[in-house]
């Protein structure tokens, strides 16, 4: 895969603390990258930095292989979709999205007028085009946010905790649509987000980031089944560990029969979560906590019961 | 009596006895007769509207206009930059706003002789040419038009940043990094976005201080030496040394009856951007 963005040690100093602290990774062309991690972690800078607000303080960034060291926000060929869009109030839907277009010079009003029509339709805005950004809905201000940026056809698509301002029913739609757009038009998308599950969900390749450092990148099944830290191991999912050993509690069976050959429990309690049931249990060997999810169907386990957990090898991971 | 009601009496019973009452007297000299040692006597009569076609006074209310058009205009030129570089101004934000709002800790006449001061022809700047050799004779800063347009400048000034500061103020910075992002420089950006999402702090500020200019009797007095006459100053002759009381709020009226026509015009633009 051809690399479309490279970021090579990338640094940034703040008065007060360092926000971004020597991180290194690349985008191929047409890949989604999640930049994932809790807040202050450092991504949101490092988006700002690959867009152009902010510059580095040591560290190379290259686009297509050419440095971008000095270069203005305005002139680089990426794009950017703000976490609460940054419509311009004053302008509508249309001129929204022709902005970036009559920015650059060169276009024929009827091009424009044309290119805007087709962003606008590709996020299915045909016929909002006279409305002003308070005269529609989130999810909409969102899709022309995304058009506006679309429009231009960046090497790069920024995204920046995009469907955070949205509410759960709607994120989860515009989720799916994200990506399926992201695979129509072929854009490298780098999503900032600090939601795992986003993250997981739409990625490529997931990167996790943790006090300005980068931590772990690699495919979502990677990073989740195998973290390579505590930090990563407990950001992406609910973690037993058990006598130095990380097992997450969808991968522990349960059963009343001392012959399956697992480790003896016993049930403390049950917690009821909609979908799934986390089932508290104590490990007789050492008195550790151990949590198990599974289905409500299965869960016909009494507090106080005596039971055996056991688990795959291939699900245990060992983090320094 | 509701307590709603209550809140409202003492502006309104300021509002009657000092606004309304008054401008209902100067309603009725103005279509009184001139008493022959000032005040007003009866007949009711017409005459002092009829009097305001005169082409010397429409020289004067046509003056009038454009020096507070001219002076507003440079006001609105000179706050903008200052307004939007204060409302970007992470620190020091408050000691800004207060070195804007320094001049009225002092009178306006007293800052107006300080200006004097300064232009007259043996005032610090044209000593400090003549000094220096770079002019032989003084430099006609005073006593002209150009005069009480500076005088007016600096005089509402403040008056234009402040508006346009509290709508600055609350302009999301993300619109400007969104618009180089779209690949506007920074000029580019002010002059799409920070402009006219700035409209309705402009359109308050050029009305904070076109009326006041318009009217403004003390500036032109002064600055002007009384060569450059303005509405305001027409109307205190009247009051004074011509003793025409009914002319005089003739042309009181008919420069708040102007005042309203441009908040009309200004406010209906107002009101659609919002």
């Amino acid at each position: 895969m051809q690399t479309v963005l490279e970021l090579q040690a990338l640094t940034k100093d703040f008065p007060t603390h360092r926000a971004v602290n020597g991180v290194s990774f690349s985008l191929a062309h047409g890949e989604f990258f999640s930049l994932v991690g809790p807040s202050g972690c450092g991504k949101t800078t490092t988006l700002r930095l690959i867009a152009g607000f902010e510059e580095p303080t040591s560290g190379q960034l290259l686009l297509d292989g050419q440095s971008v060291e000095g270069l203005p926000a305005y002139k680089r060929d990426v794009s950017t979709v703000f976490q609460n869009y940054a419509l311009f109030p004053h302008l509508t839907v249309a001129k929204n999205v022709a902005f970036g277009l009559e920015r650059r010079g060169g276009l024929a009003s009827a091009e424009i007028t044309e290119k805007v029509a087709r962003a606008l339709a590709l996020v299915h805005l045909t016929g909002k085009e006279a409305r002003l950004p308070n005269q529609i809905s989130g999810g909409e201000r969102q899709r022309v946010a995304l058009a506006r940026s679309l429009v231009l056809e960046p090497k790069v698509l920024l995204l920046d905790e995009p469907l955070s301002a949205l509410d759960a029913k709607l994120r989860k739609e515009m989720r799916q649509e994200l990506k399926a757009l992201q695979r129509r038009i072929g854009i490298a998308f780098l999503f900032v987000t600090h939601d795992q599950e986003e993250a997981l969900s739409l990625s490529d390749r997931v990167a996790i980031m943790n006090g300005g450092r980068l931590e772990q990148l690699g495919t979502p099944q990677e990073v989740y089944r195998t973290p390579k830290t505590r930090f990563v191991a407990e950001f992406l999912g609910n973690v037993n560990w058990l006598g130095g050993a990380g097992v997450r509690p969808e991968a522990i069976r349960v059963s009343r029969n001392a012959s399956s050959g697992g480790r003896a429990a016993v049930v403390e309690g049950q917690t009821f979560l909609g979908n799934c049931v986390h089932l508290a249990t104590k490990l007789a060997a050492d008195g550790s906590l151990c949590t198990v999810e599974m289905a409500q169907q299965e869960c016909h386990f009494q507090t106080g019961e005596a039971v055996y957990l056991s688990w795959e090898a291939a699900d245990e991971f060992r983090t320094p | 009596m509701k307590l709603r009601t209550l809140f409202l009496t003492p502006g309104a019973m300021v509002m009657l006895s000092l606004f309304f009452l008054p401008l209902l007297i100067v309603l009725a000299y103005s279509f009184l007769s001139r008493g022959p040692y000032g005040g007003v006597v009866l007949p009711w009569s017409w005459e002092s509207y009829a009097r305001i076609i005169d082409p010397l006074y429409f020289a004067i209310l046509w003056r009038s206009t454009w020096i507070a058009a001219v002076a507003t205009s440079i006001c609105l030129v000179l706050a903008f930059p200052l307004a939007l570089y204060i409302a970007r101004a992470s620190e020091r934000k408050t000691l800004l706003l207060n070195l804007v709002m320094l001049p009225f800790w002092t009178s306006f006449l007293i800052r107006t002789y300080a200006w004097m001061f300064l232009l007259r022809d043996t005032g610090l700047i044209n000593t400090a040419l003549q000094s220096l050799h770079l002019i032989r004779e003084p430099l006609p800063l005073l006593f002209n038009t150009g005069a009480v347009i500076l005088g007016l400048v600096y005089g509402y000034l403040p008056f234009m940043v402040l508006p346009l500061y509290a709508t600055l103020e609350k302009l999301d910075p993300a619109l400007l990094d969104a618009a180089a992002d779209l690949g506007a420089s920074p000029a580019v950006a002010v002059w799409r976005v920070v402009v006219p999402i700035s409209r309705p702090g402009m359109i308050a500020g050029c009305l904070l201080v076109f009326i006041p200019c318009l009217g403004a009797y003390l500036t032109p007095d002064l600055m002007g030496g009384g060569k450059t006459v303005m509405i305001g100053n027409l109307v205190q002759n009247q009051f004074t040394t011509s003793r025409d009381w009914p002319f005089g709020a003739a042309i009181s009226l008919l420069l708040m009856g102007m005042v309203l026509l441009v908040m009309r015009a200004l406010g209906d633009k107002g009101e659609e951007l919002l």
